[in-house]
């Protein structure tokens, strides 16, 4: 009799230890498909801001239209983007035209003096900022996710109910790898 | 950073049980001294009444009355767009459901500190000073700070902590009182009718020895967790922002100001980045400080040159301190991850003259104060008061006439 409670006691312990790791399993992969759609929801703003943007800068650089036009290029480009090979590819080209309209800013007095393009210029530089803090948070929660995959013991329960390990974003992009020029005048 | 949340969690519950055993300690000694035969009981059932009061209020109004006391104003994100984006980045960085509430407190001494039990219904508060003195990076720098704090929890166990703190002084203080002023008495009365003295002179010794030293090692205990959790915050704000500079130019910035916070006080000190009050004694870290030297927080961040990780600021704290002290918990360090440095944000054209900075700080709190702005088309900025009850005004300066649409 005193077996059979010692025995039942382990098999219930051993079945809350499985319980208690497959939950942490669970939790942790919504917390990596939470990060993904943050991404997303990022993403989706910078396009909601390049109409705006583009109207209050028109008027002042008369020299950019090449990068305006690539500018809203891109933007139909990524809002179009089927696969996310494709999307990644038309965002890491709109960062990089962003990133060029940002410089050439610096040879307009006038616009930097607009409060209206300034407003505009702080909510682009933070959704950039939110863009890659999302894919920071993304690569975090993956790593940790991956990890406890890959680690004893728990990587017993994730193979027995086959927890896949997820991908890393990667930036793709040459432009956002290369360091940002920076003019002292 | 899963891991050291939970390691947070058992901390915070541990101290928790560990200072209210020493809570029901004292009241048992404090009780069987006026009554050696039921008091212990008495003074027992005393101590967790008092306990459960101060618990209660804490959790569930702790963070409005701290906010009510620092003053701090709940704002939109149309009084400071820039800090509302940085919040919310950080936010996104640590994962978190839920964006903090944002208050602004209307002090032109650059100070901030975060408060919530639950990361769900969070704040986050900073001065008007440190709003116009510290550029993008760095104010990224100082919420990611105070976002590590409402990310590890460190306010739940803070605020368990300072509550006990409070119960045992309490006590203590109530028992020193009544004993001056009529337990010693009581005592020699009743040891001369009984004799049994000896029993009753541990006992007193004991109560005098917990009135005296419990408080001492309770507010030891408790500014031994706020350095610690300080270090802790830095260690996960690097983490957050992944650029050490930002949150080291803030705190040089914030530690050369002269100005004091008026609304702060000793008990709400330990919460914010800086110790707000007596600046002078914080050169060197002795055992009553609330906060680290910040001298050297900056020298461990400036340090920190090639990752990113909770190991690299623990290489970095090993450096600067000249010891190895187990800062962060080692399941922390495990994880070791090969995180690089972030390169700062196109800082052309950021250089802002001092007196710009000063008109910000003045216009951030008119604003916040229910001011109007008008710009008037000669160049002057009109600042109307909210008592100003008039339909119209007139520029000083050209005679325009503005209309107040209110």
């Amino acid at each position: 009799m005193l077996y059979f409670i010692i025995f039942i006691v382990i098999i219930f312990l051993i079945g809350m230890f499985i319980v208690s790791i497959y939950n942490s399993l669970v939790g942790l992969r919504n917390r990596v498909k939470n990060a993904w759609s943050q991404i997303d929801v990022q993403l989706k703003r910078r396009h909601d801001l390049i109409p705006n943007l583009i109207e209050t800068v028109k008027g002042y650089m008369t020299h950019e239209r090449q990068i305006m036009e690539n500018i809203t290029k891109y933007r139909s480009q990524a809002m179009d983007a089927n696969t996310v090979g494709e999307k990644a590819a038309a965002e890491g080209l709109l960062s990089g035209a962003l990133g060029q309209l940002r410089v050439q800013v610096e040879n307009y007095p006038d616009l930097k003096a607009n409060q209206n393009f300034l407003a505009l210029q702080e909510e682009l530089t933070s959704t950039e900022n939110k863009i890659s803090f999302a894919r920071q948070a993304y690569n975090d929660q993956v790593l940790f996710y991956n990890n406890k995959i890959q680690m004893f013991p728990s990587n017993i329960i994730a193979g027995m109910f086959s927890f896949k390990e997820e991908e890393f974003f990667q930036v793709e992009d040459k432009a956002e790898k290369e360091v940002p020029k920076v003019s002292f005048n | 950073m899963w891991e050291l949340i939970q390691a947070n969690r058992r901390k915070s519950v541990f101290i928790f049980l560990g200072m209210g055993l020493l809570l029901l300690l004292i009241g048992y000694v404090f009780g069987s001294f006026y009554n050696p035969d039921s008091g212990g009981f008495v003074g027992l059932f005393l101590a967790i009444i008092i306990w459960a009061i101060l618990s209660t209020v804490s959790y569930f109004a702790g963070s409005k009355i701290i906010l009510g006391i620092s003053g701090a104003k709940e704002v939109t994100k149309e009084i400071h767009p820039q800090l509302f984006n940085v919040v919310e980045e950080m936010r996104i960085a640590a994962n978190l459901p839920n964006q903090p509430k944002i208050y602004i407190i209307s002090d032109a001494a650059p100070n901030a500190f975060a408060t919530g039990i639950k990361p769900e219904n969070s704040a986050i508060a900073v001065t008007a000073g440190l709003l116009g003195q510290l550029n993008r990076d760095e104010l990224q720098g100082v919420v990611a700070h105070e976002m590590s704090h409402i990310l590890n929890r460190d306010i739940l166990l803070m605020t368990f902590a300072g509550m006990m703190l409070g119960a045992i002084t309490l006590m203590a203080d109530i028992f020193a009182r009544s004993f001056w002023y009529g337990g010693g008495t009581r005592y020699k009365s009743k040891s001369s009718n009984r004799g049994g003295g000896q029993a009753q002179l541990i006992i007193m010794i004991a109560a005098l020895v917990f009135a005296i030293l419990g408080p001492i090692m309770a507010q030891l205990l408790y500014f031994a967790i706020s350095r610690k959790r300080e270090y802790l915050a830095d260690a996960s704000a690097v983490r957050l922002t992944r650029y050490p500079e930002g949150l080291a130019s803030a705190l040089e910035k914030i530690s050369v100001s002269h100005l004091d916070l008026k609304t702060a006080n000793k008990v709400t000190a330990p919460m914010y980045i800086i110790n707000p009050l007596k600046k002078k004694g914080m050169q060197i870290a002795n055992l009553t400080s609330t906060h680290p030297p910040i001298t050297e927080r900056i020298r461990i961040l400036r340090s920190i040159s090639q990752g990113i990780d909770y190991s690299d600021y623990q290489v970095a704290f090993n450096q600067i301190k000249g010891k190895r002290s187990p800062l962060i918990p080692l399941s922390g360090i495990s994880e070791k991850l090969n995180l690089s440095l972030r390169k700062p944000e196109s800082s052309a054209g950021e250089s802002e003259e001092l007196l710009d900075t000063k008109r910000e700080v003045g216009d951030l709190m008119m604003k916040l104060n229910e001011y109007k702005f008008i710009n008037c088309t000669c160049g002057l900025k009109l600042k109307i008061p909210p008592q100003f009850n008039s339909d119209t005004i007139t520029c000083p300066k050209c005679g325009r006439i503005h209309t107040l649409n209110i």
